[in-house]
């Protein structure tokens, strides 16, 4: 009986779903948010902008300014080291404030500190900023036309021999012999992905504090290791005086991994010797970050039985005026361009395009949704001109399980076949549907970090309760949860006697970074390791306090097994602790080693992979897209907290909705974004989407992290975009290669689908021969049913 | 700066007596001048839906009323909802179903969905999803929110 009641302890933890650890604060609006922190004495910060993108800086006059009352600091260029510092998580290439020129809207030129936030604002208006506005490069023509201007200064690029064009790396991936192929069929387009931003809802916020001979500064960052590194060379302090606290994001997705305005910040707290705070909006937060737009060339070739032969891609990515993290978003987002596919042949030519906008960055998906949406729907033209079934396309050409699908790189790591039968069954996929509707079906496929370095501290307390100490940062992603389940399974504490620590360098060992949904994987391993560090204590423990071979005791979960009995872990540890108690000290680490010569410096340690679908129905008069049915299959390995993975999915299907149906940076002619704000960009609500929605999991265990898991959460807004494009094309015929797929672009399509009929004839189009699900329908108006709900 | 207004409001059941700027807004008083900082700020131009709370009976987004508009107002915040700490069953519904990811919507949203089911008890999912289409959650869950009103809904009949 004893036993039996023991043996629960510490179970149902691990893959079932408790309510969220930090969830409780996140529903009373007790949990703190940077924004919401605030310190003595503390002085507030607001940034001078133009408006103009690219501008030469002839003067700023701060006197105005300074006379504000309650103006502690007008603070520009000349106020920081000379030459200005410079910063990038890759490049060094971003001043903390606009040298001379200013490269992208919203780029500051100055701030003000003051005692109020009206104060500042006030100062901020007088401060006179004189420029000369320069014609700016928004585009990828623009930019790469060989009278443009250079974005960056090409003596900041010695020995680059593209110093003198406005690309600043060009990435080159292949294998076998494109010209060798013998395609029956190559089909050849070019597809747009638009320029999107974040819109986390918590904007970006930052405080900076001198502190002794060091600094503190507390950010919405998602690498606070990365940020204190950076800041300790910029301000040539050692790192264990540089403190970064990172209380947990409120929503990051990418746009929050790496330094921003915290050097700017850390400059002026120095200076003034008092704390400073500075809260964006919404609006600079879009031109804080953003996701890199695209265009991409695919040339598909393939055999007439569906058998792919080749794929050539050619990937233009516009990133913004300085680098951030965007050039290896473009280098690991196009290595994974053709897909899980079997391929013979590969030629990828990736570019990463600078120009004059907002720097972009890393963004869930990290350069892979702009190439899937390619590659996908150009895999779906395939089967269409083939007049195959594109679900059978794909069946015949996937990597199977094992199979190396990128020579050199890490094999097929799950049944994906699985996947797409999933989500093809639960779609419906192959039954008849109404007249007006069409479906389709996509799949994505991204790669899990390629290095990866995580510590972590699990100490057991003596009434055996646990405190775990991880330096990811839970965003939302629900990190903390996972964490906690882990430790909770393996030293048999209840879940709320389970404490994780995150988010202070000062405090929490080294982590390398939260991106790349390695933290379930890495992290999770490393928590995973420390506790079984602690188990191996608790059996010299044992092995100690009853006199046996250390090699007779066993810990599984909560419990001590010894040769004739069993005792909870509670009871040793006591015992063991003495009368002075104490703790136990676990430690573990877990690393993802990197791999030289490998082109992206290491291989994928797990792939994120996921099979959307969806049926759509498309309002002929207005190009209003309604998606009816939306099935969402993730292979994750297993799913430690299957209604987080849930929850992330289906906010990775929506998000992609976004780019996929509505979302898009608009400039005017001069390089200014028009659209900065709620009210001009929108992001989906609750009314925008699919009327019937299903995420669905497939769970091998055959994941490197805890208990099988993989990483997730990126997977499942890849093929949002191909999947609904192809929905549309199923439902009426016109296939549309350039996102968003608003009303006016479908609309646009239908016309000219109109237009090309008549003057043709009623021929038919002859790419729908053969497979039914591609054939045309007829052209009577189908109107969407309105409003039974 | 400049003139400030005064005014008395009772928020979360507690009255107040304050200096107001003329141009601050309700948000301003509850997250700067009252240390409420569950009510959240975003867009600050009444889109999003951070900013919701409850004003004499009825939601805002506080972002959008002067501090000042406020004077012998009542205001409810996502810090009055369970003021015993017992959490009411709409955010208990919010944290088992999964409603809560980086939970920076969340107060917004709960503010404007107790406010859904105090007008329309047991609402269709249509319902939950034109009665909250003001609240952006970026994290995604609407689904999941949906779920949660419409248990929280089933539970309280
Ligand atoms: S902050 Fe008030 S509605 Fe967005
Ligand atoms: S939970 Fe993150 S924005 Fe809603």
């Amino acid at each position: 009986m004893r036993a039996e009641a023991l043996s629960q302890v510490g179970l149902g933890r691990v893959g079932h779903s408790p309510q969220r650890v930090g969830g409780r604060t996140r529903v009373t609006g007790e949990q703190r948010y940077v924004g919401d922190i605030h310190l003595a004495d503390e002085l507030q910060v607001k940034l001078v902008t133009i408006p103009a993108a690219r501008a030469r800086i002839v003067a700023i006059d701060a006197a105005a300014a300074q006379a504000v009352p309650g103006v502690r600091l007008v603070f520009t260029p000349a106020d920081l080291p000379q030459p200005v510092p410079r910063f990038g998580p890759q490049f060094a290439d971003r001043p903390v404030l606009a040298v001379g020129e200013t490269k992208y809207h919203g780029e500051p030129v100055a701030a003000v500190a003051a005692e109020t936030v009206e104060a500042a604002e006030e100062a901020v208006r007088l401060v006179q900023v004189h420029y000369e506005e320069l014609p700016a490069l928004v585009t990828i023509g623009a930019a790469l036309d060989p009278a443009a201007p250079l974005v960056q200064d090409p003596s900041s690029r010695p020995g680059d021999p593209l110093a003198h064009t406005n690309v600043l790396r060009e990435h080159r991936y292949g294998w076998g012999d494109l010209d060798a192929q013998a395609a029956e069929l190559v089909v050849d387009h070019r597809y747009r992905f638009p320029m999107v931003t974040h819109f986390a809802i918590e904007p970006h916020a930052f405080l900076a504090a001198p502190d002794g001979s060091g600094i503190v500064v507390w950010s919405t960052i998602q690498h606070p290791y990365w940020l204190q590194r950076m800041l300790a060379k910029l301000l040539g302090l050692p790192l264990a005086k540089v403190r970064v606290i990172a209380p947990d994001p409120g929503g990051g997705f990418g746009g929050k991994q790496h330094t921003k305005y915290e050097p700017l910040l850390a400059f002026m707290a120095l200076r003034v010797g008092r704390p400073v705070r500075l809260v964006l909006s919404l609006e600079e937060s879009f031109q804080a970050a953003r996701r890199a737009a695209a265009e991409v060339q695919v040339r598909t070739g393939v055999c007439r039985d569906g058998t792919l032969v080749f794929q050539e891609i050619a990937a233009d990515y516009l990133i913004g005026a300085y680098a951030d993290i965007a050039d290896r978003v473009v280098g690991k987002g196009s290595y994974i361009a053709c897909g899980p596919y079997r391929l013979p042949a590969v030629r990828i030519v990736a570019r990463a395009i600078l120009s004059h906008t907002v720097p972009s960055t890393a963004f869930r998906g990290f350069g892979t949704p702009q190439v899937i949406w390619a590659v996908e729907s150009n895999i779906d033209e395939v089967a269409r001109r083939l007049g195959l079934d594109p679900l059978e396309l794909r069946l015949k050409n996937v990597a199977r399980k094992g199979e190396v699908f990128i020579p050199g790189d890490t094999p097929a790591d799950g049944d994906w076949a699985e996947s797409l039968r999933k989500a093809a069954e639960a779609i419906g996929w192959g039954t008849p549907r109404a007249p007006g509707r069409g479906r389709g079906i996509a799949l994505g496929i991204k790669l899990g970090p390629t290095t990866g370095l995580s510590y972590a501290t699990v100490r057991l307390l003596a009434d055996g309760s646990v405190i775990v100490s991880a330096g990811t940062s839970d965003m939302g992603q629900g990190a903390r949860t996972v964490f906690a389940q882990i430790a909770a399974d393996e030293l048999g504490a209840p879940l709320d006697w389970v404490t994780v620590v995150m988010g202070d360098t000062a405090v929490v060992p080294y982590d390398q970074q939260t991106s790349a949904s390695r933290s379930t994987v890495l992290m999770g391993s490393a928590v995973l390791r420390a506790c079984r560090d602690v188990q191996a204590q608790l059996r010299a423990m044992a092995a100690r306090l009853y006199e046996i071979d250390e090699a007779a005791v066993e810990v599984t979960r909560g419990i001590v097994r010894l040769p004739q009995r069993e005792l909870p872990i509670s009871v040793v540890l006591s015992e063991g602790l003495g009368p002075l108690g104490g703790e136990l000290i676990g430690t573990g680490e877990a690393r993802k080693e990197p791999v030289p010569g490998h082109p992206l410096g290491g291989t994928a340690a797990f792939y994120d992979f996921n099979c959307t679908a969806a049926e759509v129905e498309v309002d002929e008069d207005t190009g209003d897209v309604t998606i009816l049915r939306y099935v969402s299959v993730s292979d994750v390995g297993t799913a430690i907290n299957p209604l987080q993975v849930h929850a992330q999915d289906a906010g990775a299907a929506i998000m992609g909705l976004g780019h996929t149906l509505m979302e898009q940076y608009i400039f005017d002619e001069a390089g200014r974004i028009r659209n900065l704000g709620a009210i001009d960009y929108r992001i989906p609500t609750s009314m925008d989407l699919p009327r019937a929605f299903e995420t669905l999991l497939v769970e091998n265990g055959d994941g490197p992290g805890p208990y099988g898991a993989k990483g997730i959460s990126e997977g499942a807004l890849l093929p949002v975009a191909p999947a609904i494009a192809a929905a549309i094309r199923d439902g009426t015929g016109v296939a549309i290669r350039e996102l968003p797929l608003t009303p006016e672009r479908v609309w646009r399509a239908l016309r000219e689908r109109d237009a090309a009929e008549t003057a043709s004839d009623v021929q038919g189009v002859p790419l729908a021969e053969g497979f039914p699900m591609a054939a045309r329908h007829g052209k009577p108006s189908r109107r969407r049913q309105h409003g039974q709900g | 700066m400049g003139e400030t207004i005064q005014i008395v409001v009772t928020v979360n059941g507690r009255r107040r007596a304050l200096d107001v700027e003329p141009t601050a807004t309700l948000l301003d008083l509850l997250r700067d001048d009252l240390g409420l900082t569950g009510s959240k700020a975003c867009c600050l131009v009444g889109e999003c839906g951070a900013c919701t709370v409850r004003l004499n009976g009825r939601i805002v987004d506080s972002c959008l009323v002067l501090a000042a508009e406020v004077d012998g107002g009542e205001v409810m915040t996502i810090e009055g909802l369970a003021p015993d700490g017992r959490l009411t069953a709409l955010q208990e519904r919010f944290l088992d179903h999964g409603a809560v990811q980086c939970g920076y919507c969340t107060p917004g949203q709960l503010m404007a969905a107790t406010d859904l089911l105090a007008r329309i008890p047991h609402p269709t999912v249509a319902e939950v999803e034109e009665g909250l289409a003001g609240n952006l959650c970026r994290c995604g869950c609407y689904v999941q929110i949906t779920e949660a009103v419409l248990a929280a809904a089933e539970g309280e009949r």
